[in-house]
């Protein structure tokens, strides 16, 4: 295991909740990158968490952007980059780094333009699940049957009733040469990965699981224990894709595997759940699975061999 | 080597754009502005022009990366017209609250529906409180001087905000005039790079735009106005620069056309200028004391000069290109404002060419004449309201024709 980098580039001090994951998920990933890196930030708790003006917590250079804007400001900071004569543009990580909503449903038309463009960045979503800067919404990567306050539940049992969109497979349809899922529960592949990351050009891509007490209504102190057991029941599976190749890391050994369930149950988001729907969501995360290890097999295999 | 080419306004746009170096260019295509993107795309694969252009997926990302792109220290340039400029909006309003100095061509065109890809002011008109600044231009010349001109407004460190620089569709977009592309070194004395000290910078990292309580925002907001009101004097000041550098002058803040004790003023924006001016002339020629004062500079509004242009005329009849629905024209109200409390002219606002509707000679001729009319009423001197007649209804042809 490579040292885990000891220098830190976001400061003690911020307005993130307790237990908050997307906090770690900065935190970690500057340290993977190091200083010669930007930062674009859009409307998200992100926005609020470095701290409010004059007081910032970063030592990068931070952009704040409009909510939908990630995939092209972030190619704006590069366009720039390359006309800037004090710049060795190659030596700067330009990084878009928003939330779910941000990246998948009112950003999804600028990251897939900035990807499909090859714009030299790697663009970050940390996944909390719902729209939380504005008080805990749906978002298209809500996993199936969570409340949020737009899908309240109420007496006709109206939570989410659609399964959480794939991002990683909408990035990998525009031939991205790097993506991975990492986890906040476990540094030091998400240090790792995000280094991995820094070796390649062009548009990369980390789906970062980034577990919300507040929204999820659990304790802020189960934070990296939520990121533990859904890497272990498989809701949150780590892999990489690589040119088109997938990889699934850290793989959690058979006897090790638990079931969603165990997951589900320290969240309140999933309280109301019916035992049929605590089935369907272990089904689909099964399902999920194989697809999964049969697209590792694929294309490690079949494909390239 | 300074030289003349027969080129639509759109061409004009580019030249312009390429002579001012812009270093990212961030566009998407849209009638009838197309023939920016596409040239500006030929400049930088001929290698005539060295800029980064960001072939971006709508017009919201299209300022979004300018935006971006501006804060990194780079001169920005895009262009859009009509729907693009709408969804542009919240940018816009972006742009210049982060006191961005980008350039943009609009092309004044109809928001639909009914669809039509025909001039009408309103596109730019709705932005007129976004913070960034507006110039009206009459000619493709004028196209191409306002790009370089307002570069240099808005870069001016006392300023800091963006510009629009705006062409009526069809009538200055793909129509050939011919223009006079400047000789680069003169541009380059004129307008020196970009120098930004606060910028997105590994060496010296900052944060831009972050959250403010409401015991900051308001005077970030002054500060904004404060420099929109300086900019009323540099665009003077630049417009005289121009003038000893290029021997032309672009008209500053508004144009005077036979204005000099003038008991009619008629007031336009935009291309029908210059067919009014060459309608003026034939007014006066019988007789008629009549003139024309052309508004080039919509923000910052040039409120003094309206009044003095004002003091001594008994009507002032404005012709607007757009119509702010519930209101009236914005061009006539914004005057009828300004002179409010100062001088007490009858004020007529003429509702002209909406969705490209053509301004014949005739049309404009038959505007004066109602205006030239109105010497013989009593001024309304408490009536902020200007009266409004929409010209050239089909219901009214008759009325519009001779
Ligand atoms: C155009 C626009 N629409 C809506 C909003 C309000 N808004 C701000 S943040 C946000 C949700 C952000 O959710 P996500 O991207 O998942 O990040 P999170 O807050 O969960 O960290 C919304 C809806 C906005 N700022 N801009
Ligand atoms: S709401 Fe969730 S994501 Fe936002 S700051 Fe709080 S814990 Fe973090």
């Amino acid at each position: 295991m490579a040292e885990f980098p000891e220098k830190e580039l976001m400061n003690s001090g911020h307005n993130a909740c307790p237990g908050c994951g997307a906090a770690h998920a900065m935190r970690y990933m500057l340290k993977a990158l190091g200083k010669n890196t930007t930062v674009n930030i859009p409307a998200c708790c992100w926005a609020v968490i470095p701290g409010v003006y004059p007081s910032r917590n970063l030592e990068v250079p931070l952009l704040y952007t409009a909510f939908e804007t990630t995939g092209a400001s972030s190619s704006g900071i590069r366009a720039a980059l390359k006309k800037r004569d004090d710049v060795d543009d190659a030596e700067v990580e330009v990084v878009g780094f928003a939330g779910d909503g941000g990246t998948a449903d009112i950003g999804i038309q600028a990251l897939s333009g900035a990807i499909e463009r090859n714009t030299d960045t790697i663009q970050v979503m940390y996944d909390n699940e719902a729209y939380m800067n504005t008080g805990i919404q749906r978002s298209g990567v809500t996993p199936e049957g969570a409340w949020t306050t737009t899908t309240p539940v109420g007496s006709k049992g109206d939570w989410k009733k659609q399964p959480k969109k794939e991002m990683m497979e909408i990035v990998e349809s525009h031939n991205v040469p790097y993506a991975a899922t990492v986890n906040i529960a476990y540094p030091d592949s998400f240090v790792e990965k995000f280094k991995k990351a820094k070796e390649f050009s062009g548009p990369r891509f980390m789906h970062i699981y980034a577990p919300c007490p507040t929204g999820w209504r659990a304790r802020p102190s189960d934070a990296v224990e939520l990121g533990r057991l859904a890497h272990k029941s498989r809701f949150f599976p780590l892999f990489e894709i690589e040119h088109g190749k997938y990889n699934i890391y850290k793989e959690p050994k058979e006897d090790e595997v638990i079931p969603v369930k165990e997951y589900l149950k320290i969240q309140g988001r999933f309280r109301h759940l019916p035992e049929e729907m605590v089935e369907k969501i272990q089904k689909r995360v099964d399902t999920k699975w194989e697809q999964l290890k049969k697209k590792e097999r694929f294309t490690q295999e079949e494909l390239y061999e | 080597m300074s030289e003349y080419k027969i080129v639509t306004g759109n061409f004009a746009s580019a030249y312009g754009a390429r002579l001012a170096r812009a270093e990212v260019v961030s566009a998407y295509p849209i009638t009838p502005q197309t023939e920016v993107v596409e040239k500006i795309s030929e400049f930088v694969a001929d290698g005539d022009m060295d800029a980064e252009f960001v072939k971006v997926e709508s017009e919201h990302s299209a300022m979004a990366s300018c935006i971006a792109a501006s804060a990194t220290g780079a001169r920005a340039y895009t262009a859009t017209s009509a729907h693009g400029l709408a969804l542009m909006h919240e940018m816009l309003m972006w742009a210049a609250r982060a006191r961005l100095p980008i350039v943009m061509t609009n092309v004044n065109r109809a928001m639909g529906p009914p669809w039509s890809v025909w001039a009408d002011h309103l596109d730019t008109i709705a932005q007129k409180g976004s913070g960034m600044m507006q110039f009206f231009c009459e000619n493709n010349q004028e196209v191409l001087d306002s790009i370089l001109m307002a570069y240099k407004i808005s870069e001016d460190e006392d300023i800091m905000l963006p510009s629009m620089v705006v062409e009526d569709a069809f009538i200055l977009s793909h129509t050939r005039e011919p223009v006079e592309i400047y000789d680069q070194e003169l541009v380059d004395d004129f307008l020196p790079p970009l120098d930004m000290d606060q910028k997105v910078d590994i060496e010296d990292p900052k944060g831009f735009g972050s959250l403010v309580m409401p015991d900051w925002y308001m005077d970030f907001a002054k500060k904004l106005e404060e420099a929109m009101m300086e900019a009323k004097d540099k665009v003077k000041e630049v417009n005289k620069e121009f003038k000893e550098t290029f021997g032309r002058d672009p008209g500053g803040l508004i144009e005077e056309y036979k204005t000099d004790g003038v008991d009619v003023l008629m007031i336009t924006m935009g291309s029908i200028s210059g067919t009014s001016k060459d309608v003026i002339d034939e007014l006066r020629d019988e007789g008629h004391n009549i003139g024309l004062a052309r508004l080039r500079t919509f923000r910052p509004f040039p409120k003094e000069e309206i009044r003095e242009l004002t003091k001594d005329v008994n009507v002032v009849g404005i012709l607007d290109r757009s119509y702010s629905f519930g209101r009236a024209g914005d061009a006539a109200r914004e005057i009828k404002e300004a002179i409010y409390g100062y001088n007490s002219p009858l004020v007529k606002n003429y509702i002209v060419g909406l969705g490209g509707r053509d301004l014949t000679p005739e049309v404009l001729e038959l505007i004066m004449e109602d205006s030239l009319e109105l010497l013989d009423e009593d001024p309304d001197q408490d009536e902020l309201d200007p009266e409004v007649e929409w010209v050239d209804l089909r219901i009214d042809r008759n009325k519009w024709r001779r």
